[in-house]
């Protein structure tokens, strides 16, 4: 048998291909075209955004080998099943095939290579931010382009709350959390007890909030609307409760907002501490 | 006694083991977790719309498996102290809070809860004198629920105060502060409610302990 003829597969195999070929040609742009744009975690900033497209390559890459893996399952199912009465041998012994592992081993490390290279890629943040916390001095290559002109936001975590500070608008300190749009943000987010973790799911964000550590991340968001801030790490008993709004509104809005809240704070305005990149209250106190 | 006669006898006995030991594991883990949470303790109603709710912070309980703990406690409508966390309060209605304040002050962690937030007239009242705002420094603890955007902070007893309580439930002829409030309680629901001081934060227990532990300085508010 020459080579040719051991690289031509059985006649069932090669319906498969045939079928697999059809069916993958037609349905992943199909998915990546109308499902693409449904994935998480949507596109409400730039970061966002971003992810959305690293999803849909998954998608697209992996939907094929689905295709692939179900329609062996049911081809088999069909065509390789006994027929009533047929004796139950067992087939010819499976001896290592070159050509299909060879074939094999390329296909799977191309795959891997792409997704390595293309993850390695999507890491940087581009211009408008990455949504991740990249620690207290984010190397340069990793800032957005325009990282001095955003707009600073602090958050600060605690068992079981967030509050926001505004450091442009006087340390203004609030419970919620409103941006505005299509203005870069730079979280800076830390904690005054425990490890939480900072995690808009709509803006693609998550940063841990660590005491003593400024965790700095950027995102730029994109749309009008409104969701929530969750905590993304164990911690305590009302872990699961550790939520907050956060809205994003124009720029109008935003700084009527920011006039509304330094009012409604300003009774306790005098007491907060000098803005500062972390915070560390003095932990001997014994209160309840 | 034949061989098949025996092995149903045995069968049987097994049986008849593992149901009873079914049942005795079972009552044992229902007998534990009702242990574990304390009773319910409903407000008094006032009027149509209209509760109140009355409680205590201690600096220690004083008694138990958790002597050294602060805790919250909470009058019941017979006016009798239960160590209890969950509260039952009417829907769409005026609560009006009375907290007895009789642990000392160790100051926020986060200065922004010394402001009172989500009650009637933004103030508090303080031994009867009405604040918009508590120095950070002199809060003992606070009662908030976030969820109703609820959050009071309460003033602590001074250090020197003469005749401190040393065990729970206080009485009233024991230094303390009165602190009271009003919020209203809208929809019906299950509310989380916590202090937001960390009450073991120095000692072995770190944020752990009673800020952890529903029945000290956590609870449920459950409004129906």
């Amino acid at each position: 048998m020459n080579w040719r003829d051991k690289l031509r597969p059985a006649p069932a195999i090669r319906r498969i291909m045939w079928i697999w070929l059809v069916l993958s040609v037609i349905a992943t742009p199909l998915v990546v075209i109308f499902v693409g744009p449904m994935l998480p975690p949507g596109s409400a900033s730039d970061a966002a955004h971003g992810q959305q497209q690293d999803n849909t390559v998954m998608v697209g890459i992996v939907l094929p080998i689905i295709i692939a893996l179900l329609l062996y399952f049911g081809y088999a199912l069909k065509t390789f099943r006994a027929k009533p009465g047929e004796e139950q041998t067992d087939g010819p012994p499976l001896r290592g095939e070159t050509p299909v592992m060879v074939a094999w081993i390329a296909v799977t490390f191309v795959i891997v290579l792409f997704l390595a290279t293309w993850g390695a890629y999507e890491l940087f943040p581009g211009e408008e931010g990455a949504g991740g916390g990249m620690g207290p001095t984010p190397i340069s290559v990793a800032l957005p382009a325009d990282a001095s002109s955003a707009l600073p936001v602090q958050v600060i975590g605690q068992q079981w709350a967030w509050t926001y500070r505004y450091p442009t608008y006087g340390g203004l300190e609030t419970t919620e959390l409103v941006l505005p749009v299509d203005k870069l943000v730079r979280f800076n987010v830390t904690s005054i007890d425990v490890i939480h973790s900072f995690w808009s799911n709509q803006l693609a964000v998550k940063a841990d909030a660590v005491p003593g550590t400024n965790n700095v991340a950027f995102a730029t968001p994109v749309k009008i609307e409104s969701s929530t801030v969750r905590c993304a790490e164990l911690c305590g008993l009302w872990h699961g409760h550790m939520t907050s709004p956060i809205h994003v509104v124009s720029q109008a809005k935003f700084e009527s907002w920011i006039t509304a809240q330094q009012q409604k704070w300003a009774p306790i305005a005098k007491y907060l501490p000098k803005y500062s990149k972390t915070y560390a209250p003095e932990p001997t106190y014994r209160g309840g | 006694m034949s061989a098949s006669r025996f092995r149903r006898t045995g069968v049987i006995f097994a049986a008849t083991l593992a149901i009873c030991a079914g049942v005795l594991i079972g009552l044992y883990v229902t007998l534990y977790l009702e242990a574990g949470e304390p009773q319910a303790v409903a407000a008094k109603m006032t009027g149509e719309h209209e509760a109140s709710l009355t409680l205590q912070t201690v600096a220690e309980v004083g008694h138990g498996e958790n002597n050294f703990w602060v805790s919250y406690y909470v009058q019941n409508p017979q006016g009798k102290w239960v160590h209890s966390t969950i509260f039952h309060l009417p829907a769409h209605s005026l609560v009006h809070v009375k907290v007895l304040q009789y642990d000392g002050d160790s100051g926020l962690r986060n200065p922004l809860w010394g402001q009172p937030r989500g009650v009637v007239g933004k103030t508090m009242y303080v031994n009867g004198k009405p604040l918009k705002v508590l120095n950070p420094e002199l809060a003992s603890h606070t009662f908030a629920i976030p969820e109703l955007g609820v959050s009071v902070p309460l003033e602590g007893v001074e250090e020197e105060a003469p005749n401190q309580c040393e065990s729970a439930p206080c009485g009233l002829e024991k230094a303390h502060n009165t602190i009271e409030f009003t919020f209203h309680t809208g929809r019906p629901g299950k509310f989380r409610w916590q202090c937001f001081v960390p009450c073991a934060a120095g000692f072995i227990f770190g944020f752990g302990g009673p800020m952890q532990s529903i029945g000290y300085m956590d609870g449920e508010v459950e409004v129906s």
